[in-house]
C-alpha cells in the first residue's frame, strides 16, 4: 500500500496536482496550498472557479469570480494575468508557449505569452475551451455543437454541429480526433480529417472528468461506476469498437479520471473517497486511498507519475507516494 | 403554513425563482429578501447586474441559454446557465443557505423550472421551493395584451405578488385580481406595495415538495364543500400588510373573487371572458376514486400528447383500496406523483387535478378522466 500524506484545505478542491515539483491544491474559496517541506497559504482574491497548469508545469492558471485570470508558481509568487470583468470565469485552457485561453459568458479571449489578447465572441455561452497540440487553434464547446477557431486570426471559426448542449472538450495528443461531453451523458467525437462524428453513450451520468493516456491510445472518462476508456489508437478512433471498463465498482460513480504520464495506467477516482490506479492492458488494480468523507474531485500525477495529488469535494486532500 | 425551516427538503439547497415583467419590482423584492431578518444567507443569480445595486456576497451574473434536451421533446427545455451556475455554486457550499433566480422580464419560466428536476447534479444538490411572480397592479392588464411571457409567468407562478397596488384604485385592483385568478386559480395571490410581504410567504413554501404540495393552498382542498364566504386560511393576507392604507378594498368581496374560481364545479370560467382573453386557461377535474391501472396510463398520454400546451398540473388522487392521498405535480410532460399521507377521516375520499395550459381541450381532459374511475 503506497502512503498517503493528508492535507486538509478546508474547501472544495477545484484543482490537484503539482506545480513544478511542488504538490498544489486550488481551493474554490481562493485559496491555493503549496506542500513543500510545510503547508503554504496563497490566497486569491475572488476565489477560483477554474485551474488549468501551464504546459511547462511551470504555474497554475486560475480563473475566478470576479473574472480575473491569475497565475501562481510553484515557490509561491502569484501575479494577475488579467483584472477582472466581474463575471465568472467558466472556461480556461493552457496551450503552448505559455498561452492561456479564457472564457465568461458569450466572451472569450486567447493570451499569448507576453502578446496582446485576442478577444472574441461566441453566439451562445462557452462551456469549455481546449487548445489543439500546436495551439494554433482553440476548440469552444457551445450548445450544438463545437467551433474550431484560429488564434490570432479574424477568420470565422469552423462550426461542429452535433445537436445538444456540449459541456466539455478535449483534443487528442495527436490533434487527429477532437472529442466533446455533452449534457446528454455522453462524449461526441470529431475525426478532424474528415469531421466524421463519433458517438460515445451509455453514461449513467455527465461526464465531468477525462484524460488521454500519454501517447494518446486511450481516452479515459468518469460518468459510470468505472472508468470508460475508450480505444482511440486505430484510424477509426473508437468507431465500432467497445470501451474497456475499468475499476468497477457497482455502488459508486467514477468522479474524475487521470492518466498516468508515461505508462497507460488510469488513476480513478470515485464518488465516495476511494482512489485506484488501474493498469489499461490487464485491468490489473492498486487501491491508493480507501475513502473519505467525500467525492473525489481533482486529481494530478507529477511528472514522473511518481507521486498522484488528489482533492476531494469535502476539502480532504493529499498526496500518494507510489513508491511506498 | 409559512414554515421557516427545510428539514422537508433535507439537505438540498432551496431555490426560490422570481419572475415579473420589467418594472414589476422583483429588483425591489430581491432587496427585501437579501436585506430581511431571516439569518439565512442567500446566493442570487441574475440576468445582469441591474442599475439597482444589490449588496450581496455572492451573486452570480449569467446569461440566459435555454437547451433544448436532445430526446426529441420541444417542451423539455433547460437553463444551460443555471446548471453551469449551480454546478459551481455546491462547490461553495458554506457560503450561503438558499438560491434565489432572477429571471428577465420576457424569460419563460418552464425551462428555469425544468432545469431543477431534468439536471441530475443540480436535483442532487437543490430543490425548487417556488416560482414568484411579480406582478405590477397598474400594468399588467396590458402586458397581459401584448406579451405571452406576461400571461406564462402569472400561470406558472406558485405565489404572485399583486405589487404596486397604491398605484390603482379599489376597483382596478380588483379585476387585475380577478384576471390573476382566472390565469392561476392554484396560485397564492398577495397584494403588495414596494414589494413589502412578510417574507415567510414568499420563501420555503415547498411548492413543488410532493409531500407538501397543495397543503399551502386551502382552497385546492376544501373546494368542493365551501362557500364564498369562506373563512379566512392562515395564508390569506387580506389585512395582514396593508394596514397603513386605505383599506376598503379589501372586503368581502375581494374574498369573492379569492375563492371564486377555485370551486368551479369543473372549472368555469364563462364571466372571466368579458375581462381579459387570456390564452392559459384552467382545467380542473373532480372525481371519486380512481383506478391506477386505468389512471396512470391516462396521464402519461394525455402529458405527452397535450405536453407542450400543459404549464402546470397539480392535483390529489384518492385511488381505490389505497389509504394514503397520491399526489402529482407536473410541468409540460414532466411529472411526478408519490403517496403524501393516509386519508384522514374527515376527508371526503376524491380526486382533484387542475390542468393550467393554452388549447386545453376541457370536454376530453372530463371525459378520458372519468373514464379513469374505479
Amino acid at each position: 500500500m503506497p502512503t498517503i500524506a493528508p492535507i486538509d484545505t478546508g474547501a472544495h478542491v477545484e484543482w490537484a496536482g503539482f506545480i513544478g515539483d511542488t504538490p498544489a491544491f486550488a481551493m474554490t474559496d481562493g485559496a491555493v496550498v503549496l506542500v513543500s517541506g510545510g503547508e503554504r497559504r496563497i490566497e486569491i482574491a475572488g476565489g477560483i472557479t477554474c485551474a488549468a497548469l501551464a504546459l511547462d508545469g511551470s504555474a497554475l492558471v486560475t480563473g475566478g469570480e470576479n473574472g480575473a485570470v491569475n497565475s501562481v508558481a510553484g515557490d509561491g509568487a502569484a501575479r494577475v494575468v488579467r483584472e477582472g470583468t466581474g463575471k465568472w470565469i467558466n472556461a480556461l485552457a493552457c496551450g503552448p508557449g505559455g498561452a492561456i485561453a479564457v472564457a465568461a459568458g458569450k466572451n472569450g479571449a486567447v493570451m499569448p505569452h507576453g502578446g496582446v489578447p485576442a478577444d472574441f465572441t461566441c453566439e451562445r455561452t462557452i462551456e469549455a475551451v481546449a487548445f489543439a497540440p500546436k495551439g494554433l487553434r482553440i476548440a469552444i464547446a457551445r450548445y450544438n455543437g463545437v467551433e474550431l477557431r484560429f488564434v490570432g486570426t479574424q477568420s470565422p471559426p469552423l462550426f461542429l454541429e452535433w445537436k445538444g448542449a456540449h459541456i466539455g472538450v478535449t483534443f487528442s495528443p495527436d490533434g487527429r480526433f477532437l472529442v466533446s461531453s455533452m449534457q446528454e451523458n455522453a462524449l461526441h467525437g470529431w475525426r478532424l480529417s474528415d469531421n466524421r462524428n463519433m458517438r460515445m453513450t451509455g453514461y449513467p451520468a455527465k461526464v465531468k472528468s477525462v484524460s488521454w493516456s500519454p501517447k494518446g491510445k486511450w481516452l479515459a472518462s468518469s460518468g459510470a461506476p468505472a472508468a470508460i476508456v475508450w480505444p482511440f489508437s486505430g484510424k477509426d478512433g473508437p468507431m465500432g469498437k467497445a470501451p474497456k471498463e475499468l475499476g468497477s465498482m457497482g455502488q459508486t460513480l467514477v468522479t474524475q479520471v487521470a492518466c498516468h504520464p508515461v505508462e497507460d495506467v488510469v488513476a480513478i477516482g470515485y464518488q465516495n473517497g476511494m482512489v485506484f490506479a488501474v493498469r489499461i492492458d490487464d485491468g490489473k488494480d492498486a487501491v491508493l486511498r480507501r475513502g473519505g468523507a467525500g467525492a473525489i474531485s481533482a486529481l494530478g500525477w507529477d511528472r514522473a507519475g511518481r507521486r498522484l495529488a488528489f482533492g476531494c469535494e469535502s476539502g480532504e486532500a493529499g498526496v500518494v507516494d507510489i513508491a511506498g | 403554513m409559512s414554515e421557516q425551516t427545510n428539514a422537508a427538503a433535507g439537505e438540498r439547497v432551496p431555490v426560490t425563482v422570481l419572475t415579473g415583467y420589467l418594472g414589476a419590482g422583483k429588483t425591489t423584492l430581491l432587496n427585501r429578501i437579501l436585506t430581511g431578518n431571516h439569518g439565512k444567507r442567500y446566493a442570487v443569480i441574475v440576468n445582469e447586474f441591474g442599475e439597482v445595486g444589490i449588496d450581496n456576497d455572492l451573486i452570480v451574473e449569467s446569461d440566459e441559454e435555454i437547451y433544448e434536451m436532445n430526446n426529441g421533446c420541444v417542451c423539455c427545455t433547460v437553463r444551460g446557465d443555471l446548471i453551469r451556475v449551480v454546478e459551481g455554486l455546491m462547490k461553495r457550499k458554506g457560503r450561503f443557505d438558499a438560491i434565489v433566480v432572477e429571471t428577465t422580464g420576457l424569460a419563460d419560466p418552464a425551462p428555469v423550472a425544468q432545469t431543477f428536476f431534468m439536471d441530475d447534479a443540480v436535483r442532487e444538490g437543490t430543490v425548487l421551493d417556488a416560482v414568484v411572480a411579480l406582478a405590477d397592479a397598474r400594468h399588467l392588464l396590458m402586458r397581459l395584451k401584448d406579451s405571452p411571457e406576461a400571461e406564462d409567468q402569472i400561470a406558472f407562478a406558485d405565489v404572485v405578488l399583486l405589487n404596486k397596488t397604491d398605484l390603482v384604485n379599489a376597483e382596478e385592483l380588483s379585476r387585475v385580481e380577478q384576471v390573476i385568478r382566472q390565469i392561476n386559480p392554484t396560485a397564492e395571490i398577495h397584494r403588495t406595495e414596494r414589494a413589502n410581504v412578510d417574507l415567510g410567504k414568499v420563501l420555503n413554501r415547498n411548492a413543488f415538495d410532493l409531500q407538501r404540495i397543495l397543503d399551502n393552498d386551502p382552497h385546492f382542498l376544501e373546494a368542493q364543500d365551501h362557500d364564498h364566504d369562506h373563512e379566512c386560511g392562515p395564508d390569506c393576507d387580506h389585512d395582514h400588510h396593508h394596514g397603513h392604507h386605505d383599506h376598503d378594498h379589501h372586503g368581502h368581496d375581494n374574498h369573492d373573487h379569492h375563492g371564486h374560481d377555485h370551486h368551479g364545479h369543473g372549472g368555469h370560467k364563462g364571466l372571466d371572458a368579458r375581462i381579459h382573453d387570456t390564452t392559459i386557461g384552467t382545467v380542473s377535474l373532480v372525481g371519486g376514486e380512481m383506478n391506477p391501472d386505468r389512471f396512470f396510463p391516462w396521464i402519461q398520454k394525455i402529458t405527452q400528447a397535450d405536453g407542450p400546451d400543459i404549464l402546470r398540473l397539480k392535483g390529489i388522487i384518492a385511488f381505490a383500496g389505497d389509504e394514503e392521498r397520491y399526489v402529482i405535480q407536473g410541468i409540460h410532460m414532466l411529472i411526478e406523483g408519490d403517496h403524501q399521507r393516509a386519508w384522514r377521516e374527515t376527508e371526503k375520499r376524491q380526486s382533484r387535478l387542475v390542468f393550467i395550459g393554452r388549447n386545453l381541450d376541457r370536454e376530453k381532459l372530463e371525459r378520458t378522466f372519468a373514464a379513469c374511475a374505479a
